[in-house]
């Protein structure tokens, strides 16, 4: 289990690495943090001729919430330093975010992972893609021909794919507005471990507390994360919130999906486990 | 511009800063951290059981925090201040949490025991008023094949609040990244 | 037998507690007769390995670094079963780094064979060839080993190989392994079948079975498991010309075997190698067979004349080391009325992979099942057939338990199910069956020496009854939750001697073992052993032994092992085999040195031996405290004043002793009980009790076998709630990475009481039995049994391992049907 070789760059700034992107055309692969993509290297199940760390690059690794309420993170933070965020960068509208950090492996992959290298690597269950689609996140990305912000729902293809062209690399993700009462939770055998099914909800509550709508997200039902408008319409009728309610929407979800059939479980478990998490992660939202 | 580049097979010098000294080696990109300090700088205390993240015997502190030292290249640990098992102690003087771990038996074959022991090291620096239930999480970042775990946590958490009760100032949560 | 028996002490059964030791008095020099008070065994010291351990200073297989050493790593079969028509190994030899590469045709080496002495009906032999030559029988057996400047070259070297296959179809179930026209895995095995024996087969028993009131049944599989010591198997060899000897440094549980089987493949005298084992990162059996690759490694070593190191990575250690535990039983219990057991019946089939591992062959599964399946309980008629299969998988070899943890498992579903049938408590109902008066010879020709069965079962369930999970239980299910509570009570033999394992009919007859004191000029003393502790901290127990019988201290004693240069012949560590055995002999050998000083102080006081005792440190004149040499003082006399000697002693102090069993061994018991909770809708299996009773008769170290029992527990909870090795329809292993194979975290595996009994054994000298695999063995039943209490509502029973999240999901879904639980009726206590 030792990587193929490879020639190794070290990009001082995204320029930089953008530019080697393009010269190196698909044999290129960009590292960041490294903690899925080393482990394929060590199997050789990914094998880039090139490797371009950015991880050294400055300032990419910031977060921050807007005077609007938006959160940006840099691609480099890393998932503990979300984790650990002091308030006034990461405050109560943005809690999600940080309370999903602890689900995503243990301490020690989240303090080398990334937020960036999550979101490129695009695992259907991962903790930042889901949130990215619950909470219509924007990436940004530049490419030698400067820069574009690509929307959550465009940004996944399917399993490990982007809209990332090959000579881009994100650089920031935009949360544009607080979720204050959001929730994710997921369930996997071992936790620590890629989810079977993660699932997020954020609920639009009125200062009077009425339900006025909300969004669920879903993780290792399909190839990407994807959002559940049959599920959301029951958060939007108008109905109190509650146990009722929120079991229509774990129902209506877990109606509305046509997941996996595979070794990591049924699709019929993960069924189950969708009306479960997304009830849970409806109380939990509720809960904030 | 400034990027540099360095091409397979041709040897890269490589700093590394491991213990508090400073090392070069000359080795190819694609080693990993974990194999330049056990077979480059001969500093074998640190362990490799998986080579794929998950097991964490192989776990150092990277500038304090614990990382998988089998998920990195060397080269990306350049510049960066790197802490093995060898740090711990002073001489042949176990650490508090070397004692913790020996005198509540948290290590049977030991094998693992250095990855715990930097794993919590690595924590206890950060959260040094980690409730037990936090300290089984971090703790379930490792694999321990021989003692269930148990032992582990306890020694853990004895080692904290000792610590704690020789420096009650350090009470104060560590939020800063 | 060596050393004279003693009788059970008294044994305390409410306390749970450990005895504890008076503190070491150095000062006292207190002594009784020649043996003086012991104050170390029963003390939980604090272990000698921890602070080479702690400090990063052990050094382990993958530490060693030999100058001009080269690294090697294997081609291995792509293919579950194939004809290998070629292997080109010329593009290997071409990649950059790469020194050499061979192939079985290169090296020609002698196959590794494991035989019993059984009829051909009973066992068919096979050969398994160091690297394989015209024939592969599982994804990932070795086919050539390349060998290169550094392992990252090495693996290149891999994907250069070209290996021309054709393919055969692969046998990966039972099912198709045992089908009628079913392609044969070993052309010599008919049937894919490598042990077949039919035993017992009490008279009368359909009898007993047509006319019984009650008979229940229980089908269950078990997964395929990978012992997984997290340090994976490797090898440095390099040769001595000083010595004229190959050195192996290997992680070998069994040093000896080792170099039995590398002489012989070699063909080398045995003394020419020499097997050292540094300090081992566990082993639980998977290193206690004799590997392929640490030979290959050895002979490429020879032939390049430059040290060669192999370490097994996590991929190959998953998929292509030795596995165990899959195994299939169709078992029928009948029980009469008043819930005695009248018989039991079974028919066992062990999955045991592509070959024999040696010594102990295919049919280590199938013959431990078959001979100990009744276990703790009064079983009047027997009958079982128990095969052992081949299939195109990684080979079986032995794993901590073996096959207990399975049939106990299926003994305990049977009670379990027997209670539900008759209405009676399971608990009550293992009560009226558990042998109680001892020695006992079972229907399975075994004689059980004492043990506290009934009391450990009784103790374990006061415990869960004061703390109060009955009354939670109830409460939990009037809220719709779903707990339950389950027990397990068993017994494990330890200590097998040569006797017992002869009955096995292997080639070679593991058993004694073999201990060799040495006091130095300092009145220091060194014990060699022929065990091999891997994490079970035998340089901490057997020196409290050592140190015990001589009246030491323990800093004066230094315990040496794993170097077959240093001791004739040992068997090393399995089958909790060391304190028992390894341990008396220790302390035989000690004794005999005490013997030794005493001779020498009375030869210079001019009396008999007789009017001397050891004391702390020291021989004194019996009835006059003022006379005494110390050891060092003899010490002195013996090495460096040989002229002062007596006649007839001779210079020097040192003493080996052997120690077997020539019984059926000594059976350490327990029983554990756990509470389980269910969650709906994600199936989890949640652990919120875990109470372990155990008694291994005296704990030489009571933290030392606190450790044994949790770690066995883990791993037992881990085969029946996590692991499995599973395969695709093409032999394909599937589990290839800790991501499917689920090793529990801390997250998983609950905080564990171990409560201590003690029924000393009467024949090993300490009155110790083994504690290293009880844990592991009591888990799977116990577990598997909370699971099915909790799932009582439903209906749903589950016999097969490892029960899923997604399992219990599923069974859970019927809880809306689901009928009330039923009260028990409790049976009166007979006795």
């Amino acid at each position: 289990m030792k990587p193929a070789a490879f020639t190794y760059h070290r990009a001082r700034d995204v320029d930089g690495a953008t530019r080697l992107l393009a010269e190196l055309g698909d044999e290129a692969k960009l590292i960041a943090g490294g903690q899925s993509l080393v482990a394929m290297m060590n199997f050789r199940l990914a094998r880039p001729r090139h490797l371009i760390d950015i991880g050294g690059i400055d300032g990419l690794d910031h977060l921050r919430t807007d005077a609007g309420g938006a959160l940006r993170v840099g691609a480099l933070a890393t998932h503990h330093a979300v984790h650990t965020a002091p308030p006034d960068r990461l405050g109560p509208g943005h809690a999600v975010i940080r309370d999903a950090m602890r689900w995503i492996g243990h301490l020690p992959i989240r303090t080398r992972g990334t937020v960036g290298g999550s979101l490129a690597h695009a695992d259907a269950t991962a903790e930042w893609c889901l949130l990215a689609t619950l909470l219509d996140a924007e990436l940004t990305a530049r490419g030698p021909g400067g820069r574009r912000r690509i929307a959550a729902r465009d940004f996944f293809h399917g399993y490990y794919t982007t809209a990332l062209e090959p000579h881009e690399m994100l650089t920031e993700i935009t949360f544009p507005r607080p979720a204050p009462h959001a929730a994710l939770t997921e369930f996997a055998e071992r936790q620590g471990d890629f989810a079977t099914v993660s699932a997020a909800v954020s609920l639009d509550l009125a200062d009077d507390g009425a339900l006025r709508g909300g969004r669920v997200a879903l993780g290792g039902v399909d190839a990407l994360p994807v959002r559940v408008p049959e599920a959301e319409e029951a958060l939007g009728s108008g109905a109190p919130p509650g146990p009722e309610t929120f079991a229509r929407c774990a129902e209506a979800a877990a109606a509305a999906i046509d997941p996996p059939d595979d070794a990591n479980g049924s699709a019929h478990y993960r069924r189950t486990l969708t009306r479960t998490l997304v009830t849970r992660a409806c109380e939990e939202a509720m809960a904030r | 511009m400034s990027d540099t580049t360095h091409h397979p097979h041709h040897q890269q010098l490589i700093g590394l800063h491991v213990n508090g000294e400073q090392y070069e080696i000359l080795t190819e990109p694609r080693r990993t951290l974990a194999d330049a300090l056990r077979h480059d700088l001969g500093i074998t205390g640190t362990h490799v059981g998986c080579e794929h993240g998950i097991c964490g015997a192989c776990t150092v502190l990277l500038d304090d925090a614990p990382v998988r030292s089998c998920l990195m290249f060397a080269a990306q640990a350049e510049g960066a201040r790197v802490r093995t098992v060898e740090s711990l102690s002073d001489g042949r003087e176990l650490s508090d949490l070397q004692q913790a771990f020996s005198a509540h038996h948290a290590l049977q074959c030991g094998f693992c025991t250095p990855g715990f022991l930097m794993l919590a090291e690595g924590f206890l620096a950060e959260r040094p008023d980690a409730t037990k239930e936090e300290i089984r999480e971090v703790v379930a970042a490792n694999l321990c094949r021989c003692t269930g775990y148990q032992t582990i946590v306890e020694a853990i958490d004895d080692c904290a609040a000792a610590r704690r009760r020789v420096a009650p100032t350090a009470l104060a949560p560590a939020q800063d990244d | 037998m060596n050393g004279e028996a003693r009788t059970p002490g008294p044994y305390d059964a409410t306390s749970g507690e450990a005895r504890t030791p008076a503190p070491y008095d150095a000062t006292s020099g207190e002594a009784h007769g020649s043996a003086p008070s012991r104050p170390w065994i029963g003390a939980s010291v604090g272990r000698r390995e921890d602070p080479r351990l702690l400090t990063g200073r052990g050094r382990f297989t993958d530490d060693i670094h030999l100058p001009g050493m080269l690294y090697a790593q294997f081609v291995r079969s792509t293919m579950a079963h194939a004809t290998v028509t070629a292997i080109d190994l010329d593009g290997v030899r071409q990649v950059p780094g790469v020194v050499a590469a061979f192939t079985a045709a290169d090296l020609d080496l002698g196959d590794i064979t494991a035989r019993l002495d059984r009829p051909r009906s009973e066992y068919v032999p096979t050969d398994m060839p160091v690297l394989a030559r015209d024939r592969v029988r599982y994804a990932g057996e070795p086919l050539a080993i390349v060998v290169a400047r550094d392992p990252y070259a090495a693996e290149d070297g891999l994907e250069a190989a070209k290996v021309t296959y054709e393919p055969r179809p692969p046998v990966t179930r039972e099912a198709d392994a045992l089908a009628p026209g079913a392609p044969l895995v070993h052309d010599e095995a008919p049937g894919n079948t490598l042990v077949d024996v039919s035993m017992f087969a009490t008279e009368g028993i359909d009898t007993v079975f047509a006319e019984a009131p009650c008979v229940v049944a229980v089908e269950a599989r078990t997964g395929r498991q990978n012992a997984l010591p997290l340090e994976t198997r490797g090898a440095v060899a390099s040769w001595d010309d000083r010595e004229e000897q190959l050195l192996l440094q290997t992680s070998s549980q069994t040093p000896h075997q080792v170099r039995t089987v590398t002489a012989r493949c070699l063909r080398l005298d045995e003394r020419s190698v020499r097997v050292v084992v540094p300090d081992m990162g566990g082993g639980f059996g998977q290193k206690c067979v004799v590997g392929r690759e640490e030979i290959a490694t050895a002979a490429a070593a020879l032939r390049l004349d430059r040290p060669v190191k192999w370490t097994e990575d996590r991929k190959d250690a998953l998929t292509a080391s030795f596995l165990a535990r899959e195994q299939h039983y169709e078992a029928r219990a009948a029980f009469d009325a008043d819930g005695r057991v009248l018989a039991l019946d079974a028919d066992i089939v062990c999955d045991m992979g592509a070959y024999s591992c040696f010594p102990f062959t295919a049919g280590i599964e199938p013959l431990m099942a078959s001979a100990e399946m009744p276990g703790v309980y009064k079983v009047p008629a027997y009958r079982v057939r128990a095969r052992a299969i081949t299939t195109n998988k990684a080979p079986s070899a032995p794993y901590r338990g073996v096959s207990r943890p399975q049939y106990v498992m299926v003994m305990e579903r049977l009670f379990e199910r027997a209670a539900r049938e008759l209405g009676v408590d399971a608990v009550e109902l293992r009560r009226r069956n558990l042998i109680t008066e001892f020695p006992y010879t079972g229907v399975n020709n075994i004689t059980y020496d004492p043990g506290s069965y009934r009391e450990a079962l009784d103790l374990c369930e006061r415990t869960l009854r004061d703390e109060g999970w009955y009354e939670r239980r109830a409460a939990a299910t009037a809220e719709g939750r779903h707990l339950g509570i389950g027990y397990s009570c068993f017994s494990e033999r330890t200590g097998y001697g040569s006797t017992a394992f002869a009955q096995r009919k292997m080639e070679v007859v593991p058993g004694y073992d073999i201990a060799e004191a040495r006091m130095d000029t300092s009145g220091a003393l060194v014990v060699t052993t022929g065990t091999m502790s891997h994490g079970q901290s035998h340089e901490t127990t057997m020196a409290q032994i050592a140190a015990d019988q001589l009246g030491l201290d323990l800093a004066k004693v230094r315990i040496h092992q794993g170097d077959t240069d240093r001791v004739g012949y040992g068997w090393g560590t399995f089958a909790s085999r060391s304190i028992a055995v390894g341990g008396s002999a220790v302390r035989l050998a000690a004794a005999k040195l005490g013997t030794k000083l005493r001779h020498l102080a009375a030869a210079r006081w001019g009396v008999p031996t007789e009017e001397t005792e050891l004391g702390r440190g020291l021989v004194r004149r019996r009835g006059d405290q003022a006379q005494y040499f110390t050891y060092e003082q003899l010490a002195d006399i013996a090495y460096l004043k040989a002229h002062l000697l007596p006649k007839g002693l001779e210079p020097g102090l040192s003493a080996t002793a052997t120690f077997d069993v020539f019984n059926d061994g000594t059976f350490s018991n327990a029983a554990h009980g756990v509470v389980v909770e269910l969650h709906e809708g994600t199936g989890q299996v949640e652990i919120l009790r875990y109470a372990c009773v155990e008694d291994c008769g005296v704990a030489i170290n009571p933290k030392v076998v606190e450790g044994q029992a949790r770690g066995g527990i883990a791993q037992g909870i881990a085969g029946v709630l996590f692991e499995q090795i599973t395969y695709d329809d093409q032999g394909e292993p599937s589990a290839t990475s800790f991501m499917d194979y689920k090793v529990p975290t801390a997250h998983e595996i609950p905080n564990i009481t171990v409560a201590h009994l003690e029924t000393p054994c009467a024949f090993t000298e300490t009155g110790a039995k083994g504690a290293g695999e009880g844990g592991t063995i009591g888990a799977p039943a116990a577990v598997l049994n909370a699971v099915n209490d909790a799932l009582l509502p439903t209906g749903v029973e589950l016999d097969s391992t490892p029960v899923t999240p997604e399992t219990v999901a599923r069974a859970l879904e019927r809880t809306a049907t689901a009928s009330p639980r039923p009260e028990y009726t409790r049976l009166e206590r007979t006795r």
